[in-house]
């Protein structure tokens, strides 16, 4: 009865294309960000740093590859090796020039993955499907013997790991260990919701529509006067854009210090998962595979034992690890049979539905 | 209409999970163990959790814990991942744990600069950050008895005096086998100072951790490259298949050596070619001790463990009841220091200053005998102990030396450098505050 569409008028064209034309919908989105600012404030610290900011790292990490995956149709597997290239380019940064805000590295960082995803992007003009999912998988190789190999890169740490140094922002910590919870979750969410918003400009605007084409039918798209080569190369670096600064952000605002292997190909594999089970091609999905994936496993690991111990059933750490392993596998299988396209389509058909509740015509 | 169904599961799963996190009594010590029974380092990892955890309840079933406080232990499963052991840290961190042992280098990295903000102690046992041995830099990290270049070292000078001295191995080729992680990687520097010092040629064969099982390339390399000695760093499943490509490659065995980490099934898995393999170790095998004689009566024959009845005392198994020995002995440290009974993180941090494990406190353990005696104070949290060799005669680890002790000269340089380092390039690393205990 609240949400639906009647008596809501679009008198020009602005208001025709508008991403949310429901009023509805806007209010909705408004109260979102709210009450995600909220959470700042009336979370726990485990619920802010061992579930709200990884859950946005990895949401913005799956938009940059929905962008390349969902939006252009070009399979990566060097998700985790974009990332790589943004943490480690942002750590070379922000200890080389430590005068600068980290904030302005952060998103300079994300360039250098750009530059490197075009790079490896080169091949997407010849070859396409699993043929360039095995190419972009020789960037992830490629690149993660590049960050065990290359000394420079952790400035000569003997670990060989990479570590946030303290970093202010108007006198306030917010990396290192002395940053707190909510500073970091405030600054993960404005970045995460800023980059969302231009993204979402992006995918809607020109540039979207070009990517789309190339999707849908490259040579059509090629008759109609896109260019492949440019189009193709601007997905792959929009997409490592976005790659790499999910990438300085899951170092340096969520892990604080981190090893080459967080950004092996399971990382990738990891991301492309949200992808797919999210909804390739929407913005929303990301964020629900982000959820599935990754919160998922964690609320299982915190009822599965209070669930069974009424029981009698006292279960180990490695049962319970197991138990989360097959429960999100077949949930996996259970949602791509209900719905191939993801949760992101599940969700619009519930909006559908409601938009006419309560009678269902 | 099955979606919206799910969804209201799931938003209430959510909830419930926001009021499942247990509270602890005021009256108990919260130990978290931090394990991994699943994943490629489960090997590995199992029977020191099993060690660990069982040495501990046996303190709960004989004496109901320790000072008459019971100890509340939970495990936190990472599968050695750094991403898990991050959320595990994040989930214990809210009951107050008296102390974390991380189990596996890369998760101990992150935690290292979190110590001293959540004033929360770390036990990295032999692993970890080698450099954080120096207590005036790294008050809330312990690392003993030895770090890897003090492990490294002591295989050196072994294998020197196999030789007739140090200056005998110029000339000579050694070759590196490890994981390629920070863990494998760390004793590299030291390795490669010593070679230019002594004069010796050194060969790295680096195992990336997704060919563990797969290691034909390097040792198709080894066998190319000849070297005189083969050093392993090594940890999980590839331990087993080293032993594996050494014997099948015709690698001579008895210049096989390895730092302190595989375990029986790993020397088994070899078959008989694996006799004359060695690693480093600092405490007894065998189940001939009266505290673990105990934990075979008080938890294992009760059905508390989930360890088998043959694998208690073996290696990995020992070295997990050596870790909780450390835990069980700082908590009663600080009990002694600060007369409270529930004591807290920090009360534990000043306990494991004042660790004086002598052969008296051995045999009052019940432990007599299992290793040599360890001090640490408030600058030294290693204690940088010696190690012994151990050789497998084909069915069980055999003791073939004296404790070696490490070279501590050359040793100590490169820590005090490394430790340095790290402060400087972590700008604004906290200057130690914690006050020092008198008697440490």
């Amino acid at each position: 009865m609240l949400y639906r569409e009647a008596g809501q008028f679009k008198t020009n064209y602005v208001a025709d294309s508008a991403i949310f034309p429901l009023r509805e919908d806007r209010i909705g989105l408004a109260l979102i960000i709210l009450a995600a600012y909220a959470l700042a404030f009336f979370g726990s610290n485990f619920l802010l740093q061992a579930v709200l900011i990884p859950f946005l790292v990895f949401s913005l990490a799956a938009i940059g590859l929905n962008i390349l995956t969902g939006y252009t149709g070009l399979l990566s597997l060097g998700t985790g090796a974009f990332m790589g290239v943004g943490a480690y380019a942002c750590y070379k940064l922000m200890t080389a020039f430590p005068g600068v805000n980290v904030i302005v590295w952060i998103f300079v960082s994300g360039f250098f993955s750009a530059a490197i995803g075009a790079l490896f992007g080169l091949p997407s003009l010849r070859i396409k499907g699993f043929y360039l999912a095995v190419a972009t998988l020789a960037a992830q190789f490629f690149l993660q013997w590049c960050f065990i190999r290359i000394p420079w890169l952790v400035n000569y740490n003997v670990s060989g790991a990479l570590d946030a140094p303290l970093r202010t922002l108007f006198g306030i910590p917010i990396m290192g260990p002395n940053a707190t919870p909510q500073t970091r979750y405030l600054l993960v969410l404005t970045i995460v919701i800023l980059l969302t918003w231009l993204a979402s400009n992006l995918v809607h605007g020109r540039i979207g529509r070009m990517w789309i084409a190339i999707r849908d039918m490259d040579l059509a798209a090629e008759l109609m006067g896109i260019r492949p080569l440019q189009t193709k190369l601007l997905a792959f670096a929009v997409s490592s854009y976005y790659c790499g600064v999910a990438g300085a952000l899951l170092v340096f605002l969520w892990y604080g210090g981190a090893e080459y292997d967080v950004f092996n190909i399971n990382q990738s594999f990891f991301i492309l998962f949200m992808v797919i089970i999210g909804g390739l091609g929407s913005l929303i999905g990301s964020f629900f595979g982000a959820a599935l994936i990754f919160i998922l496993p964690i609320v299982l690991g915190i009822v599965l034992p209070a669930m069974l111990s009424p029981f009698g059933l006292s279960v180990g750490a490695d049962v319970i690890e197991h138990l989360r392993f097959m429960i999100v596998g077949a949930l996996i299988i259970f949602f791509l049979i209900v719905e191939p396209h993801g949760l992101a389509r599940l969700w619009q058909i519930g909006k559908q539905k409601l938009l006419v509740w309560p009678f269902p015509y | 209409m099955s979606f919206r169904k799910i969804s209201l599961g799931l938003a209430a799963a959510t909830m419930l999970a926001g009021t499942a996190l247990p509270a602890f009594a005021q009256d108990s010590i919260y130990v978290p163990l931090f394990t991994y029974r699943t994943g490629p380092f489960a090997g590995s990892g199992t029977f020191i959790a099993d060690g660990m955890h069982d040495y501990l309840e046996m303190l709960n079933q004989r004496d109901g814990g320790i000072g008459g406080v019971k100890l509340v232990l939970e495990e936190c499963e990472t599968g050695y991942d750094t991403k898990k052991g991050v959320e595990c840290y994040e989930a214990v961190k809210g009951k107050n744990p008296v102390i974390v042992n991380p189990w596996s280098t890369g998760i101990t990295l992150p935690l290292i600069p979190r110590a001293s903000v959540d004033k929360i102690p770390i036990l990295s046992m032999a692993y970890g950050l080698s450099a954080s041995a120096r207590g005036d830099i790294f008050p809330w990290v312990f690392n003993p008895p030895s770090t890897y270049w003090d492990g490294l070292s002591m295989i050196i000078k072994f294998i020197g005096e196999k030789e007739g001295g140090l200056e005998k191995l110029k000339g000579k080729k050694i070759g590196f086998i490890h994981l390629d992680a920070a863990f494998g990687k760390e004793p590299i520097p030291l390795l490669q100072e010593l070679a230019k010092e002594i004069g010796f040629e050194v060969a790295l064969y680096p195992v990336a951790a997704q060919d563990m099982q797969n290691q034909s390339s390097q040792w198709l390399s080894a066998r190319r490259d000849r070297p005189d000695y083969m050093i392993m760093w090594g940890w999980g499943s590839m331990n087993g298949a080293a032993v594996k490509e050494a014997v099948r490659s015709g690698y001579p065995m008895d210049k096989f050596y390895s730092v302190w980490w595989p375990s029986e099934d790993d020397a088994r898995s070899g078959g008989a070619g694996a006799k004359g393999f060695k690693e480093l170790n600092w405490h007894a095998v065998g189940a001939n001790f009266p505290a673990l004689q105990d934990i075979q009566k008080h938890v294992v024959d009760k059905g508390l463990s989930k360890a088998s009845k043959d694998k208690v005392g073996e290696v990995l198994y020992n070295r997990g009841v050596y870790n909780s020995l450390l835990i069980a002995e700082g908590i009663a440290q600080a009990q002694k220091i600060t007369g409270k009974k529930a004591v807290t993180g920090e009360d534990v941090r000043r306990g494991m200053e004042n660790i004086k494990l002598d052969p008296a406190r051995l045999k009052e353990l019940g432990l007599e005998g299992f290793t040599e005696q360890l001090v640490l104070s408030c600058s030294d949290h290693n204690g940088h102990r010696p190690a012994f060799m151990q050789e497998w005669d084909g069915t069980k680890w055999v003791k073939i030396s004296n404790p070696i002790e490490p070279m501590t000269d050359r040793v100590k340089s490169q820590l005090d450098a490394a430790a340095k380092d790290y402060a400087e390039k972590n700008a604004g690393w906290p200057k130690r505050t914690e006050a020092c205990d008198k008697a440490s």
